[in-house]
């Protein structure tokens, strides 16, 4: 049920962070009495979270969805249901527009609209069946907050950027080295364990989720040959290494190097509407946003970087958009398929 | 005023006096100083001291001179309403060659009204925040409209393009990374944008910023769901904006001739004859345009790539949709028209959905753009077009319509793509694929497609 606590805990997070950007924007305009605008705010919030949890929902529970009828309904026509859901709430918004508050209104509707797009879609896109890729993108950013300000603490000299004046090269350069080196620790660890390897299934016998599996070729140990530069030095030839702990390497450099921007662009947004916190639901820390803000690039980045390099399509839905096709489609996959099924030696050339 | 403060402090769960650091002087006076070059609507005086902002384009007259000659004698009003009618015209019949030139030049055309309805919007934002001057904006406004309109055209392209994309090495590359290159490019701009924060102008640049991608989010992400629908087959493409432009026009006359019951503050000429009117002409016209555009081949067939001769194609086997069939009416209208039968194309019961949309919902999107300009005490947006303002005035209804159009195809009509689904399924791994060739096997042979013991 973990994977269940996973997504809701998600959820909870992005709930809170969002709740903390629209009362920034209540203070900022006092716009708090505005007419309908709490109530949409939150509908809005409603509509978005079930466009994308709803997408990854009906793959998770694809054998229970099968089953039920009114479930089938709602997962066929998901992306016109959501679509309506949205039309009726910007109607609502157009009808709601009240005379003297134009403008405030515009202007909380666009916050309200540009908060949803960018924060609720990097979490529900991250929710992974696979623990390791979710925890560990998490972690590295921890990691490399914690490094940096390590670092910039004993050996911080040159400031890196007028926008965060405690922030400094050392601690920079310091947390990037050795957020590459933990995480590549890290990584070799958790793949050994099949609980944070295997994509979570919904097992429709037990109703409940299984963590069982053939780990994917990621998580397989392999033998990589050095460069010869590298042999001389360290005299071994070969070194064996999960292919995951190549792919950290690349995860916990954007990390390193690219994430600060997300933490950069939330201090200019605190400094532009001079406010020092997102709020201070966390003591000595800020609101959850202040803690989130560069988890969120970084969890667009693993989910770009997955879909890109990793993940090979889900064959479900494969199959699912196959057996859609019209007969004539279908026969023509279906040689075309054969074809290829038989020149991999997978089927013996004379079987039907 | 503080009254609501402290109402909307108490109400943030009693942890915002500790942080609220807000000078609400300040954060009043940005507001009002944004809102005190509009009180006329027109920001002419306040420009005076900055010359290089272009003047508010909402007043130039381009109207063409042939035309003021010609309504000389009129009185304004008249004058107004003849050069509305000859543009309305003029537009509409321009629109039609086009459509004959093919889907390129359609295609060209939809970039270029996008083009021009995201520097419309933006220029409003500069006027709006007195903002022309911000360092690197302009820059990064066009940088990041590239950028998405690159993910978008990329995605649609590849499809369409297969054969010349497998051909290409570079091309290929660029396919199969597309996502995680338009990911960095945007990324990039991103990381320009935290880099060019100057220290007196964060929350304007802030504004910018998310003016942008609004602005990117209306605009450029539905302009693309139109050529999607376009490659549909173009009409797709044509019968969703002749339905607005029609609703337009016969909302108008109806509310010319009966109008009485004002329809909504936001716009004080709407009223409910027009939007009823307007909605039962528009769904009986284009119920009969649908049914003369269903004949035709050029509007039916999806827009194909034929990598032989290099160009686009409309030539295929009309789908179920745009094929005559006989539908029983139900007994009540039986007995009214005598009739038992009647021949239809399915493509006119789902034109009667997207026109009720248009007319119903439709209107929705021009009260938003309305409010809007209220909102910003703009007028019209621009004034590229005599008599009508800018092209995002003509097209604030359509964009609302586009996006319908394209979720309503994927919904309902358009199965997924063969060749698309064949490319995923040559990407699992070798088990997978046996599986899902066992499962089709059996679905084939249980059709009737496959002899039972054939391979």
């Amino acid at each position: 049920m973990s994977s269940l606590m996973l997504l809701s805990k998600v959820m909870i997070v992005q709930i809170k962070c969002f709740q903390e950007i629209i009362t920034i924007g209540y203070r900022v305009y006092h716009s708090y009495d505005l007419p309908w605008f709490r109530t949409l705010s939150w509908y809005f919030l409603i509509c978005v979270n079930y466009f994308f949890y709803g997408e990854t929902l009906a793959d998770y529970f694809g054998a229970l969805v099968q089953r039920e009828e009114p479930l089938q309904f709602l997962a066929r026509y998901h992306r016109f249901i959501s679509f309506a859901l949205y039309l009726a709430g910007f109607c609502m918004f157009v009808l709601s527009l009240v005379k003297k508050h134009y403008r405030l209104q515009f202007y909380m509707v666009c916050i309200s609209q540009v908060t949803l797009s960018s924060y609720s879609s990097a979490p529900a896109l991250t929710v992974t069946p696979i623990h390791c890729l979710f925890i560990v993108p998490i972690s590295i950013v921890i990691c490399n907050d914690i490094m940096a300000y390590l670092f910039g603490f004993f050996f911080g000299r040159t400031p890196l950027i007028k926008l965060s004046p405690k922030k400094t090269w050392e601690g920079f350069i310091g947390g990037f080295f050795s957020t590459v080196v933990l995480s590549f620790l890290m990584a070799y660890l958790l793949s050994q364990f099949q609980y944070f390897v295997c994509p979570v299934g919904f097992n429709s016998e037990t109703n409940g989720f299984t963590v069982e599996c053939e780990p994917s070729d990621i998580f397989v140990m392999q033998e990589y040959t050095l460069p010869t530069a590298v042999q001389n030095t360290l005299r071994w030839e070969t070194v064996n290494l999960y292919p995951f702990q190549i792919h950290s390497i690349f995860l916990s450099s954007f990390a390193s190097l690219i994430g600060p921007f997300g933490g950069f662009f939330a201090s200019g947004f605190k400094r532009a509407f001079k406010i020092k916190d997102f709020a201070s639901t966390i003591p000595g820390h800020g609101g959850i946003m202040d803690r989130f803000d560069c988890q969120y690039l970084m969890a667009t980045f693993t989910h770009v970087y997955i879909a890109s390099f990793i993940r090979g399509p889900n064959p479900s839905k494969v199959l699912q958009q196959l057996l859609l096709l019209q007969p004539e489609q279908q026969l023509s996959i279906f040689h075309t398929l054969h074809f290829h099924l038989r020149e991999k030696g997978m089927l013996p050339s004379s079987a039907e | 005023m503080t009254e609501l403060r402290k109402r909307g402090e108490g109400g943030g769960g009693g942890d915002i006096d500790s942080t609220d650091n807000i000078s609400d002087k300040e954060a009043d006076a940005d507001d009002r100083l944004g809102l005190q070059g509009d009180a006329e609507g027109e920001c002419d005086d306040s420009k005076a001291a900055t010359p290089d902002v272009p003047l508010s384009t909402a007043d130039a007259d381009h109207t063409p001179q042939c035309l003021n000659k010609a309504l000389e004698g009129l009185p304004p009003r008249w004058k107004n309403y003849w050069i509305r009618w000859v543009l309305s015209i003029a537009m509409i019949s321009g629109f039609v060659p086009i459509i004959y030139m093919g889907p390129v030049t359609l295609i060209l055309v939809v970039m270029i009204v996008q083009i021009k309805c995201f520097q419309e919007i933006i220029t409003i934002g500069y006027r709006v925040y007195h903002s022309y001057d911000l360092p690197w904006f302009r820059t990064l406004s066009w940088y990041f409209l590239i950028c998405v309109n690159y993910f978008f055209y990329g995605e649609t392209l590849a499809d369409y393009f297969g054969a010349l994309v497998q051909r290409e090495e570079p091309l290929q590359f660029l396919a199969r990374y597309h996502r995680f290159i338009s990911f960095a490019l945007y990324l990039a701009g991103f990381c320009m944008f935290v880099l060019s924060l100057v220290k007196k102008h964060y929350r304007l640049q802030f504004y910018m910023f998310a003016w942008t991608h609004v602005t990117l989010l209306i605009v450029v992400t539905q302009s693309h769901l139109v050529i999607q629908n376009l490659f549909e087959g173009m009409i797709w493409f044509i019968v969703p904006i002749s339905i607005v432009i029609c609703n337009d026009i016969m909302a108008y006359l109806f509310g010319f001739f009966f109008g009485r019951t004002p329809l909504i503050k936001l716009s004080p000429k709407k009223t409910w004859e027009g939007f009823i009117g307007g909605f039962f002409s528009t769904v009986v016209l284009s119920f009969l345009m649908a049914y003369l555009l269903s004949q035709f081949q050029y509007f039916v067939c999806p827009v194909g790539f034929n990598s032989e001769t290099n160009g686009f194609t409309v030539e295929c086997e009309p789908s179920d949709i745009f094929v005559m069939q006989e539908y029983t009416l139900p007994t009540a209208v039986q007995n009214t028209l005598r009739w038992e039968t009647v021949n239809l194309y399915p493509f006119q019961i789902h034109s009667i959905f997207l026109s009720s949309f248009a007319s119903l919902i439709g209107p929705f999107g021009g009260f938003f753009a309305s409010g809007f300009k209220r909102a910003f005490k703009i007028k019209d947006f621009a004034s590229t077009i005599p008599g009508h303002g800018g092209i995002m005035d003509r097209f604030d209804c359509q964009y609302l319509m586009a996006t319908f159009t394209h979720v309503y195809i994927a919904s309902f009509i358009r199965g997924p793509n063969p060749s698309k689904v064949l490319q995923q399924l040559l990407l699992l791994q070798p088990e997978q694929q046996l599986s899902i060739f066992h499962t089709l096997h059996f679905h084939l042979r249980e059709k009737g497609m496959l002899p039972s013991s054939a391979e």
